[in-house]
């Protein structure tokens, strides 16, 4: 093999399009190295502080495709502060001074200035792809430097950030010249777009496959939108209240109907319960519906669309469709893989109209189901159970009762037996997130069975630290685990340290974990990034009044080649 | 104006929170709100939607045992929110704050509106987000903010009927400020509750010690009468301050 020409081992390696096979590869020897590290197409940095940027761009000069994450996940429910990091200032900056072939950007929760933007729209002459999920810090303004100066843009995928909205002008500056766009989603972005600049630039764009509008925009605009897209696969819709006129639904529906390559629909803001018969022609041809921001439409409104998406593979609904309507998705939508069902009340133990019954009734139907997401007024072992006999072949289930540590609704019993059920039947789990009254039995199932487990999210739960000690032993490609209010301390965190080495991180918050425990850690292991956040003004003051075994509020850990990062507020101590 | 004002004398003890009469009046004179919006609607709908009275009846029905709920509560003195833990339920907040956006242009249908402020304490690394139409007054709001930052705060009453945050740690006590549309700096609990609910754009906790710099003696004083021309705190004084400048980072 050493003998081939370098020509000849970077054809071969072309075949490896994962990753993980590629950095194996890598491993062989100096010249496999060299030659895979040329010819990286596609990079993927999990956690933005493991690496420099600097670092990473040397070693992939020709990367094309770069990904970035930023922010811990549970920064989407307000648990990391607002200015924790997760910049993206120097990875975009590290890329323009090495990286001119750089075509595809994605990034996940990080922080991104209109003058990374700027800088980014004018540094990578090729420039095809842009797709920035739950970041924030950026205005229309980034956006329309986007427009103006990537010429052969594809993509620009805007997927639930926090937009400053600077008026409706962005949208204005794409130039005549940008034919290119196949993919255009702007609909976090909440005020107003140019509806004649919107519907110019989708007219001069042939290939445009998806389309996803925001509220702002009219019925009449969508139909004047969709009479020059007879090939759109995914839309989704602007505003769709019942402000409207009926001829402008009959118009929107005669355009809908020639939509025939129509696979995926969402949006449907605010929309009003008579523009659904307007959506019914098309149901059939439908494999991804979400109907997650439409709280105006209630149980019958749903019920009498979903029965008729015959071929639907995803749906995200409200609670509002209630355990009634579940049972109508189990007995029409036999192909569904996954479901998502959404809190309409975002209280603590807040009312909702689905429960344990909805979910038996889905694992009864669809059973391809594969992906779960469930929020629920209650859950037992019976139905966890009979989810887990039908349905073996979950590699995500993330079930949330709505009020925390609420035991089994028959019995009053912890809920360890039905999720034990779930860890044992399904043996390609990846990912788990679990609620109400559990005890350490429950990490003792997972620790023995979720083999294939990589992330696990944990609140309110666990007896003691040997809870999170099966999982840290049993779970052995666990990659990330967050807890949260649960009772895990320093025998805990300190049982398995060399386990962190292997995963990309751990976040603990409100558990029992001490100053000192996070001490002994940094100081037994030095690749990792040991980080406490406290609530506290200072965390000095803190360490004054209780001295070492105070408990930390916030601890994120990770593994880095890159030391303690330089850019961390005052709040955030690094150990 | 005139008639708002002559009624605020008259009672100071109606400043506990919910004043619907006030309310009431806030709209019709001042600032159309969701009440008024609600009726303007349901007086325009169409007769090409014969769904919509179906679909508020619908409404009502599901969120009855709350709305049951909230009016026992009020009808008692001391009306809890219902409980909220920071990030619990996993709920993404761009799908929190989507819906609440959706909930508020939906309220012509009867739904209940949502407004998010946020809150900034002086000193405090970071900010909060509050919903004021959660609140039906000042009470409300001011225990919702000592759940908001934890143990952190204590509502401390005073002799005069005073009441003020303070920092349990220290015993620094803070004085609740919003910005109004205006951008001008105010005391809370100068207007009345809904008036407030409409104009304010963000809250500061900011330090007593400070507020009395500037000449303010007291935030919410529930027997003081309600003022309708609210007083703008010295905004290019605040903008001196380091703490101020954090702010604006901040938001």
């Amino acid at each position: 093999m050493t003998y081939f020409p370098e020509e000849v081992v970077e054809h071969i390696f072309s075949f490896l399009p994962s990753h993980s096979d590629r950095n194996t590869v890598s491993l062989v020897c100096k010249v496999w190295y060299e030659v895979e590290r040329l010819s990286r197409r596609s990079v993927f940095v999990g956690n933005c502080y493991a690496i420099r940027p600097e670092r990473a761009v040397l070693r992939f000069p020709n990367v094309r495709a770069l990904t970035v994450k930023g922010k811990p996940h549970f920064a989407d429910f307000n648990l990391v502060p607002p200015d924790w990091g997760g910049y993206a200032g120097p990875w975009i900056e590290a890329a323009a001074r090495s990286c001119a072939g750089l075509e595809e950007l994605r990034m996940k929760r990080m922080v991104v200035s209109d003058e990374n933007l700027e800088l980014l729209a004018r540094s990578f002459p090729r420039f095809k792809a842009l797709v920035l999920i739950s970041c924030e810090g950026f205005s229309t303004d980034g956006l329309a430097a986007i427009a103006s100066h990537c010429k052969l843009l594809r993509e620009l995928d805007l997927q639930e950030n926090d937009v400053d909205d600077r008026g409706p002008r962005w949208l204005s500056f794409f130039p005549d010249s940008c034919t290119s766009l196949v993919s255009l989603n702007f609909a976090c972005i909440k005020g107003e777009v140019n509806s004649g600049a919107l519907e110019r630039l989708v007219a001069r764009s042939p290939n445009l496959r998806s389309l996803r509008l925001n509220r702002s925009v009219s019925v009449d605009t969508l139909t004047k939108i969709l009479a020059r897209t007879p090939n759109l696969e995914d839309l989704g819709t602007g505003n769709l209240t019942d402000e409207f006129q009926h001829e402008s639904y009959a118009k929107l529906a005669s355009v809908l109907d020639k939509c025939k390559m129509l696979k995926s629909l969402s949006g449907f803001w605010d929309a009003s319960p008579s523009c659904v018969p307007f959506i019914y022609p098309l149901c059939h041809q439908l494999t991804g519906l979400n109907l997650s921001y439409a709280p105006t439409l209630d149980y019958s409104d749903l019920t009498k669309m979903v029965s008729r998406c015959v071929k639907l593979q995803r749906l995200w609904v409200l609670d509002c469709i209630s355990d009634k309507g579940l049972q109508v998705v189990a007995t029409s939508c036999k192909d569904l893989q996954e479901l998502r069902v959404f809190p309409s009340d975002f209280y603590v133990a807040g009312y909702s109209a689905v429960t344990e019954e909805g979910l038996v009734a889905i694992s009864s139907g669809c059973r391809k189901l594969s992906s779960l997401l469930y929020f629920c007024h209650q859950m037992t072992n019976d139905a966890l159970n009979t989810v887990a006999e039908n349905c073996p072949n979950f590699i995500r289930f993330r079930l949330c009762i709505l009020e925390p540590k609420k035991p089994d609704a028959m019995t009053g019993q912890p809920l360890d037996e039905g999720f034990g059920a779930i860890v044992r039947k399904c043996k390609g789990l990846r990912r788990l997130s679990m609620s109400g009254l559990l005890t350490d039995k429950v990490f003792m199932y997972i620790g023995e069975y979720a083999k294939q487990l990589e992330m696990l999210s944990i609140a309110f739960a666990g007896d003691s630290d040997k809870g999170m000690m099966h999982v840290m032993n049993g779970c052995k490609h666990l990659r990330k685990l967050e807890i949260r209010d649960s009772p895990f301390g320093d025998g805990a965190l300190l049982g398995n340290v060399a386990k962190y080495e292997t995963m990309r991180s751990l976040w603990m918050s409100s558990c029992n974990v001490t100053f000192k425990g996070c001490q002994v850690l940094a100081s037994m292991m030095p690749m990792l990034n040991v980080e406490i956040m406290n609530e506290l003004v200072g965390s000095s003051e803190m360490e004054e009044n209780h001295g070492d075994h105070s408990k930390v509020d916030k601890l994120y850990v990770y593994r880095t080649t890159a030391g303690a990062r330089d850019d961390a507020p005052n709040f955030v101590k690094i150990l | 104006m005139s008639v708002e004002t002559e009624r605020s004398s008259t009672e100071s003890s109606a400043a506990s929170g919910i004043d619907f009469e006030d309310t009431a009046l806030t709209l019709t004179l001042r600032l159309p709100g969701s009440a008024a919006a609600a009726a303007a609607s349901s007086s325009s709908s169409s007769p090409a939607f014969p769904d919509a009275d179906r679909k508020r009846a619908s409404d009502a029905d599901r969120s009855s045992p709350l709305a049951a709920a909230d009016a026992d509560a009020s009808a008692d003195e001391a009306p809890a929110p219902k409980a909220r833990v920071v990030g619990w339920p996993p709920v993404r907040s761009y799908r929190k704050n989507a819906l609440a956006d959706a909930a508020g242009a939906s309220s012509r249908a009867g739904k209940r509106a949502a407004k998010f402020v946020k809150v900034a304490v002086d000193g405090a690394p970071y900010l909060r987000k509050v919903d004021l139409e959660a609140y039906a007054g000042y009470d409300q709001l001011l225990r919702a903010l000592q759940d908001k930052f934890f143990s952190h705060f204590t509502i401390r009453k005073f002799a005069d009927d005073e009441r003020k945050l303070v920092d349990a740690v220290n015993g620094t006590e803070y004085v609740p400020t919003y910005e109004d549309k205006d951008g001008d700096w105010m005391l809370v609990g100068d207007v009345p509750w809904k008036m407030f609910v409409e104009t304010c754009q963000r809250l500061r906790l900011m330090k007593s010690s400070e507020a009395v710099n500037l000449g303010i003696c007291s935030g919410l004083t529930k027997s003081r009468p309600m003022r309708h021309t609210p007083r703008p705190i010295r905004t290019a004084f605040l903008k001196e301050r380091g703490n101020f400048a954090l702010l604006r980072i901040f938001m």
